[in-house]
């Protein structure tokens, strides 16, 4: 039993970093009708940023943890934010009025040039950094078992939370989230009664991305490396967990990330590390083909 | 967060110098600030594993230099050309490009049967043609698939896996299961028993096998379209790949399989035609392996083309609503375009393994799928010649860049970007449908993206 609660708080843990991940991909889907591929290499450039700042931060001799953190999270949205809104501009914006495939297909060349920019940028080799929170408590400890509830791990779900809310407030109460809104219904109305329609697109693909950012951060704090490749699988399980959570909600995206996680966890727990991410494609797979609108997304109305 | 900056998307001509030396400016300031950390700091595990990092601000200025003056020349150029747009040739000159056009296939035709005459003591160039005419068929493959049905498939490569794989494994060991074999023995395809023949058996069965996962695959996505299709191929591949890695008692995982045997020298294919056995004549023997295999792609394409399934493909491409509507059933319609692309796939792997001698999942990554998949875009999804020349030029300018081995990805992403804002359609030109009603409607753009195509 304390074997199922650590793998449920590790699940748990690892089930945010990919719904804050997902939600980036469930708002461009909701918005713009494509799937951001390059979505997943954006998660990764934030880890890249956070580590950096770190680095620079420390060195320049700052020790006091928490303003690193806040300091370098900061940053990390920040830049990772533009690095999103110059991924639109550049490869998606031109193509709106284009054929289907033509965004998808651009996603994809998009997904390359980041991975290899960072890769060219910042070398092929794993980059590790030593923990910079540690510590934590024993839940309950049976003898041979201890359930373990790490600093990193509240770290992490804390800030998921916060964010969270933060960003359902925006969605929900401001004036940005009423036109993204708009747009998502319908873009020719939504211009006509005077929403900038290019603008909220660019500042949808500027909020997944900062969101994407924090979770690249959680990720370096969580598990104490970055490499260039790791956007791709992280990206592929995330849009499984906003199709699991029925693209297009916003809930359901953190919903099906928390899904994930815990799938994710619980398979390499009890069956096999090996087959962990074939488990999470598998689910992938069966959810599209038996609920493809997902647990909390609207039916799709074909029209001819 | 930074806020967007206002680009207009269609420069003002009346706009003087100061606009482009804005335009640039702001450019320059984004790219400084992208740059800043990703290029201006470089990090490393140093020595003892500490991260150590250090700092490149001469790299970034002069990236961002290059920013700087790229938005002004593009800016510039903007200008020049952009008005012109669509030129009307005389018709002389449009006349003597279709008869080029028309020449051109056949003139290929010709080039590539006499490749081994003209390069036959360029081993180099002799390997790079049969690379060149893998991805030719894998192209070709693939466009049933995409450029004919109209199905995204970014999961092929699980094909050309699946039909490497077949053939390795049958070739090495005859059936892949020891006790099946010891039980019915008389059932198992041994290599050696088959001799010469081994690699004309196993070949059309690692197609048809590859053929039957294209059926496996198409099942589950029959309802599923567009970029949900897209996404269910590409698991499906990564599915195929991370099996094939941690299948260790099967496929060696990543180890791979090595030591597939090739129709042995002595006894094989030039001992019977009375050639002297020489790495070279292999070379030879094997592009004009591939160059017939690729042909009977082409020719099949061809021919399907003009059969019912072909015009159903091509009407499913087009409106899979009104097909099934007219009664067209979808099912077999896109089951046989998965399983029929997947067959050739299978093919191209079985001969990829037989050149190699030696496969791993290494060869059978996502990015295998999505050069494929570019070749097939640059080709303009549907038109033969245009594949063919797509993976001409994709494959050519790959090895032009070799000495650049790490820029290879990045060029090859920014092409395939540059590429769909530019000429979406493919830079050859694209296949119409085979047959259409004389009277065409206009159709406004807006509809047709109602359509969800």
């Amino acid at each position: 039993m304390d074997y199922f609660f650590q793998q449920l708080i590790n699940g748990l843990v690892l089930g945010s970093i990919y719904g804050l991940i997902a939600i980036g991909y469930t708002m461009v889907y909701g918005i713009v009708g494509m799937i951001n591929f390059a979505h997943g290499d954006i998660f990764m450039i934030g880890g890249f940023i956070a580590l950096i700042t770190f680095l620079v931060l420390v060195s320049i001799g700052l020790t006091f943890v928490p303003v690193i953190l806040l300091l370098v999270l900061l940053v990390a949205m920040a830049v990772t934010a533009l690095y999103g809104w110059t991924v639109e501009r550049i490869a998606y914006r031109p193509l709106r009025q284009s054929f289907r495939l033509a965004p998808m297909l651009s996603a994809i060349g998009m997904s390359f040039v980041l991975s290899n920019f960072s890769q060219v940028s910042q070398g092929a080799r794993v980059k590790p950094v030593p923990p910079i929170i540690t510590g934590g408590y024993t839940l309950h400890d049976s003898g041979n078992f201890a359930v373990q509830l790490s600093n990193v791990q509240i770290v992490v779900v804390l800030t998921t939370v916060v964010l969270l809310a933060i960003f359902s407030y925006i969605v929900a109460r401001t004036r940005f989230g009423r036109d993204m809104r708009a747009c998502e219904q319908d873009q020719t109305m939504a211009a006509l009664l005077g929403v900038d329609v290019d603008r909220t697109i660019s500042m949808t693909f500027v909020i997944g991305a900062a969101l994407a950012a924090v979770a690249g951060m959680m990720y370096l704090l969580y598990y104490g490396l970055v490499d260039f490749f790791m956007g791709f699988i992280a990206g592929i399980k995330a849009f499984t967990a906003a199709v699991l959570g029925g693209i297009g909600s916003l809930p359901g995206a953190m919903l099906g990330g928390l899904a994930i996680g815990l799938i994710e966890t619980f398979w390499s727990a009890y069956f096999s590390v090996e087959y962990k991410d074939v488990a999470a494609f598998s689910i992938l797979i069966i959810v599209l083909i038996f609920m493809p609108t997902g647990l909390l997304g609207r039916p799709e109305v074909e029209k001819v | 967060m930074a806020a967007p900056v206002p680009h207009p998307a269609t420069a003002d001509p009346s706009a003087g110098f100061g606009f482009i030396l804005k335009k640039a400016v702001i450019s320059a300031l984004v790219a400084l600030a992208l740059f800043f950390l990703m290029i201006g700091i470089r990090t490393e595990a140093g020595p003892s594993g500490q991260l150590i990092y250090w700092t490149r601000f001469g790299e970034l200025a002069a990236i961002v230099g290059a920013v700087f003056v790229g938005s002004i020349v593009i800016e510039l150029l903007r200008r020049w050309i952009g008005p012109v747009g669509g030129v009307e040739l005389p018709a002389s000159v449009r006349g003597g490009f279709a008869v080029l056009g028309r020449l051109l296939a056949p003139a290929l035709l010709i080039f590539a049967l006499l490749v081994p005459v003209i390069f036959y003591h360029q081993r180099y160039l002799l390997d790079l043609a049969i690379l060149v005419m893998t991805y030719v068929m894998l192209g070709w493959g693939l466009n049933i698939v995409v450029g004919l049905a109209g199905l995204l498939d970014l999961g092929y490569v699980a094909f050309y896996a699946v039909g490497a794989y077949s053939y390795a494994l049958l070739a090495q060991s005859g059936l892949p299961f020891p006790h099946f074999i010891d039980t019915y023995p008389y059932v198992a395809l041994d290599f050696l028993q088959l001799g010469q023949w081994a690699f004309w058996v196993l070949l059309p069965v690692s197609g048809l096998l590859a053929a039957l996962w294209g059926v496996i695959l198409g099942f589950p996505v029959l309802r599923l379209r567009g970029d949900y299709l897209a996404i269910v191929t590409l698991a499906f591949g990564e599915i195929i790949r991370l099996v094939i890695l941690n299948w260790q008692d099967l496929t060696g995982g990543p180890n791979g399989i090595s030591g597939i045997p090739l129709t042995p020298g002595e006894h094989g294919f030039a001992a019977m035609i009375g050639v002297p056995f020489s790495p070279t004549h292999r070379l030879v023997f094997l592009f004009y392996l591939i160059l017939a295999l690729a042909l009977i792609t082409n020719w099949v394409t061809i021919r399907l083309r003009r059969l019912p399934i072909g015009r159903a493909w091509e009407a499913m491409r087009e409106d899979e609503v009104a097909c099934r509507a007219l009664g067209i059933n979808i099912t077999t319609t896109k089951l046989s375009a998965f399983a029929i692309g997947a067959m050739f796939g299978g093919f191209a792997g079985a001969f990829f393994a037989t050149r190699q001698g030696f496969i791993s999942p290494e060869s059978f990554t996502f990015q295998e799928s999505a050069l494929v998949l570019a070749i097939v875009v640059l080709g303009g999804m549907g038109s033969q010649l245009g594949v063919a020349l797509a993976a001409l030029a994709m494959i050519g300018g790959f090895e032009l860049f070799r000495g650049l081995d790490q820029y290879r990805m990045l060029v090859f992403g920014a092409v395939m970007v540059l590429l769909m804002i530019w000429r979406p359609r493919g830079l050859i030109g694209h296949r119409a449908p085979t047959v259409f009603l004389q009277k065409r409607t206009e159709i406004s753009s807006s509809l047709v993206k109602e359509g969800h195509g």
